[in-house]
This record gives C-alpha cells, structure tokens and sequence, in this order.
C-alpha cells in the first residue's frame, strides 16, 4: 500500500487531518520513482528539489488556508512537451537538448497556483509524434502491466506513471489520440478536452490545430480535478474559448438515465480484437443497467479521417518545427561551415526517423502542384469528418467505442511499419479532426492487459463525458487494480 | 515541379523528389536517408491518397476547429523576457546577440 494508491479527495482529506504531510508525500512519490522507474522508464527527469520546494510551500497553504485548492500537496508530473521554467524540457528529442524554458506553459503554472507539486517530467514520442513512445529520442517507456509491451503513446510516460503510482495524475497531450491512447494502454483515465477549452501556451507545438492538453489519472474525478485546474480562456492563446466550463463536479454526481449514447458502426469494423470487443460490450451492457439507452449511429467519413490526418497533422509539423534551428535553442552546430550548413546538421543529428518522415511528408503536401490534391483536400475531407459529428449529436448526447482496436502490442511490433503505427489511433483522431471532446476510461482487462472505452462528447461537453466515463468506471470498478511489482 | 494538380502523388516520388523535400525543409539526409526514407513516404502517400476517392465536391475547407474570430485584446506593454533571458539557451552568442556561421 502505497500513498499514491488514493485518489485526489482522500489524499486531500489526510493532508487537512495532518495524518502526513505534502513533503512526506513528494518524497513518497519520488522515492518511488527512484526504486521503480528504471525499469519503467516514464520519468526523463525528476525534479526534487522544485517538489520539495512546493511540498513546502503547500504545507504552509494547508496549514493556512481555510479551504486550499483540492490540487494542493498533490505529486503531478508533466509531459516534456510542456514548458517548464528553469527545467529542462526537451519533448524527447535531442534537438532540444539541454533546453532550459524561461516560462512556464500556463497549464503548468495553473497547477502550480492551485498547489500541485511538480516531481518530474514524462517521457513522450519525439515532438509528440507517435503511438508507442519509442520515438522517445531518450529511452523507450514500457507498459506498466507487462514489460514487453508499449505504453502507449505519445503520453506513454504520463500514463504510465499513473498506472505505476509513482505520480497521482499527470498532464499530457493530445494531437491524434496521444493522451487517449496511453491511458487505455495503461489503464488509467486521459481526456482530451475539446479544441480550446484548454490553453496551448507554452506548449511545444506539433500540430497546432489539433493539440489540446489533457489531464491523466486513475480516475475519473481526479481528472476532472485536474482538468477544473487547467482549463479556461488564456490571454496568451487566442485559440483558448471564454465559454464557461459548467460545474463539472456536479456533472459526476448526475448518473447516466436518460442519455442517449451513440455507438458508431464504424469503430466496430476492421481490426477490432475480441477480447476488446468483449470488454466493450461489457461496459455497454453496465451503461444500459445504469439507465442509458444505446443505439447505433454512422459516422460515414471515418474511412477517409485518417488519410486527412496524416496529411494535415504532417503538414503543420512541417510549419512548427521549421523553428528547430539550432541558433536559438538546443545543442545547435555553431562551427559549422555555412548557415546552410548548421541548419542541415542541427537538424539532421536532432530529429529521429519519424520526424524526419514527417517534417519530409508535410513538405511535401504543402508544395506547389501538390497543395490542392492533398492539404486542400485532406481539409474538405476534416469538415465532412466534423459534419459527421455534429449531425449524430443531434440524435445522441455522446458516443461510446472502444479507444483502440486492440490492447497494448509488444515492444517493436510496429516500429518498422509506420502505417501499422498510424492505423493504432484510428479510434481517436476523428475527434481531433472535428476539436470536439473526449475521453478513455479503463473499462475491463484482457489476457491481464487493461483496455479502454472511448467517449465522445460534443465540442465543450466535457461534462457529459466525465458523467458517461464515471457511470463506466463504476460499473467495471478496476481503477484501484495496480500492475504487479508497482504494488509494493 | 508539377504546377497543375496532381490525382495521386506516391508515383511522383522518387530520389531526385525526396532529395528536393530534403533541401526545401534543411533536413540533410545523406544518400542512404534518402534510400530508407523513400519507400516510407511512398507508402505512406500510397494510402494517403485514399482521400481522392472521397466526395468533397461543395465542401469547405476547415480552417480551425475552435470557432474563434478575430479575438482582439487590449493594447498593452507587458513585461517580457530580457534579452539575457532570450538568449540564454542559444548555443553561440555574442554582445546580446545570436551568433550564427556566415551565409555562403
């Protein structure tokens, strides 16, 4: 029994009894991640002494105030795609080695102003660009519940450590389904908030029409705790929406009668495992038991959504990561020859295999004589893809599906493949296609691997997706199962 | 360069195509890059032009997901990084400013 086993609100009830203290809980989870994490490999860094510091700083808030944020004294810790101030923060690349940022990314610093104490941050797909996390340029992460098999990506870090309890919740990020994914791997809570609800500020970008940050946890109300932190209009991301979050602690205490949940034929087609199927209508039959009503729905255009994704996605890389240059950040080639020269070898020593696809593919999309065949295109296919949605939420208040086809795959299955890769979120990145919200819940086991169950909700309906995936979590009641050897 | 619009471009693709992308986007990929990244990106493009079988004929492009126009905010000097913040992760610099190898 470890601390990290609790949930948000009753590690929060302790701190305000006094029965241990946010230091004593900060060297719990750090201890663990030194005892556990080397075989693991979630952590690319931790960060002691900014979390002793802040564990410090939340006693005082603890003792103080007479009612502290629920977030505060609690271990967290970010993806390495999120700005850290004075912490290096290099999104798993050796471009940004060494990378120290001056500010901090406002998800960050909303944690930190409601008390959350940093212990490290998560490894993370190169830039974000992956679904297994060994594009990691650093060290492959593995999967909590069986080391030869992929956590997951490209939060696979942020998701493992949840599973592991070596941090209580984690923030990640979600471009295709990188926060989805993993914790359906892993067997933990990601949302994916919908585009804008959540501020990109100091965000190292991927694809800046699909990222969105997202909390991960082992349930569904600490992810809420979480997301209540970080969301809401930022002056610093004019993408950020000033539409009014709901009370969404309220949304969890409401049940599931009465809803309408759609469940779109053509997620249950190609490639659907059967042990995930099993556990997907499992959850279903939960879901009807507790009062919903479930019918099929069509989402036509899901056969082309990642096509457009691996158009589009690429293309915006190609466009973000034109900054990586190696003069402003990063190890850089000072003594090169040539400007010329120093930009071709920075980059060609700083980005692995699938950046360089990527950046290369992106290029070529946005080229003259290609443009309209594909970007062009790929975007009319993304408003068929978004049209699709809004027509079934007028009939459903949320969709249901599995997360994945399948459960985690084992270490190297697909590194060599990179379409097998692209095909592993074909679940999840219609949602980022659309900027609409979404979240995984673990929803049952298969051969001893947990598996995920998908809800999608309208653009800002995050509550009735917390409210489904908690009806969800209720009924399959597993979130306090903790992989063997994390147990101790 | 083609300039008219291409149906399909994985039979585009080959060395002298790859080698063009590369400079275009300062990858420096040497010779053997080029060979493994080749039949990558044509497989890739291969599937990706599955999109030219959907009907996309009087549909708008999506430009951002977010439904946000022309957000404005107040006109105001906030304070920002110092010149010594900026510059303190660049690998050369010189006088406060970037140093970088001369242009050839």
């Amino acid at each position: 029994m470890s601390l990290l086993d609790l949930s948000i609100s009753e590690l929060g009830r302790r701190l305000r009894a006094r029965e241990f203290s946010s230091v004593e809980l900060a060297e719990e989870a750090l201890g663990r991640a030194e005892a556990l994490d080397g075989s693991l490999g979630a952590f690319l860094r931790t960060t002691p002494e900014l979390a002793l510091e802040q564990a410090r700083a939340a006693d005082q808030r603890l003792a103080e105030e007479a009612d502290p944020p629920a977030l505060c004294g609690i271990p967290i810790g970010h993806k390495d795609v999120l700005c850290t101030a004075g912490v290096e923060t290099t999104a798993g690349s050796r471009i940004l080695e060494g990378f120290r940022p001056p500010y901090d990314a406002t998800v960050v610093a909303r944690l930190a102003r409601d008390g959350a104490v940093v212990v490290g941050k998560m490894n993370c797909d190169e830039f974000a660009m992956g679904s297994s996390n060994e594009n990691s340029a650093f060290q492959p992460t593995v999967n909590p519940w069986d080391a030869g098999r992929v956590p997951g990506g490209s939060s696979g870090g942020s998701a493992a450590a949840v599973a592991a309890r070596l941090a209580v919740a984690t923030l990640g990020t979600d471009t295709g389904g990188s926060v989805r994914l993993p914790a359906s791997f892993c067997g933990v809570v990601g949302v994916k908030p919908s585009y804008g609800r959540v501020s990109r500020y100091g965000v190292i970008a991927f694809a800046s029409s699909l990222d969105q940050v997202g909390p991960m946890a082992k349930t569904v109300e600490d992810a809420q705790l979480v997301l209540s932190s970080i969301a809401g209009p930022d002056g610093r991301d004019s993408t950020s929406s000033p539409a009014p979050l709901g009370d969404l602690a309220q949304a969890l205490q409401e049940g599931v009668r009465g809803l309408r949940l759609g469940i779109p034929r053509e997620y249950l087609e190609a490639g659907l495992e059967g042990g995930v199927r099993a556990v997907f209508e499992s959850a279903c039959r939960g879901l009807e038991a507790e009062g919903a009503e479930l019918v099929e729905v069509s989402l036509p255009s899901t056969e082309f959504a990642l096509a457009a994704y691996y158009v589009i996605a690429p293309a915006e890389v190609s466009s973000n990561l034109s900054r990586m240059d190696g003069v402003r950040f990063g190890p850089g080639e000072p003594a090169a020859p040539s400007l010329l020269e120093a930009y071709e070898l920075a980059r060609n020593r700083g980005f692995g295999p699938e950046v360089r696809r990527r950046v290369a593919l992106g290029t070529f999309v946005l080229s003259s004589g290609y443009y309209d065949a594909y970007y062009l295109r790929a975007q009319k296919v993304r408003t068929l893809v978004a049209n699709d949605f809004s027509r079934v939420f007028e009939k459903v208040d949320a969709l249901i599906s599995p997360t994945a086809p399948t459960p985690a795959f084992r270490l190297g299955e697909r590194t060599q493949d990179p379409l097998a890769m692209y095909a592993t979120d074909a679940l999840t990145l219609p949602a980022n296609l659309a900027g609409i919200s979404g979240l995984s819940v673990p929803a049952g086991f298969t051969s001893g691997l947990p598996v995920g169950l998908q809800v999608l909700g309208p653009y800002l309906g995050e509550a009735v997706c917390l409210k489904v995936g908690a009806a969800v979590e209720r009924a399959a009641d597993i979130w306090h199962r903790i992989p063997a050897g994390f147990d101790g | 360069m083609v300039g008219a619009d291409r149906e399909g471009g994985a039979g585009d693709l080959d060395l002298a195509l790859v080698a063009h992308l590369s400079r275009l986007a300062r990858l420096g990929l040497t010779d053997v890059e080029m060979e493994v990244i080749l039949p990558q990106l044509r497989a890739i493009l291969t599937a990706v032009d599955r999109l030219q079988e959907a009907d996309v004929s009087g549909v708008d492009a999506t430009a951002q997901v977010g439904g946000m126009y022309d957000v404005m905010r107040e006109d105001r000097v906030e304070p920002g990084l110092t010149a010594h913040e900026a510059l303190a992760n660049a690998p050369s610099h010189e006088a406060g400013l970037l140093r970088v190898p001369a242009i050839q």
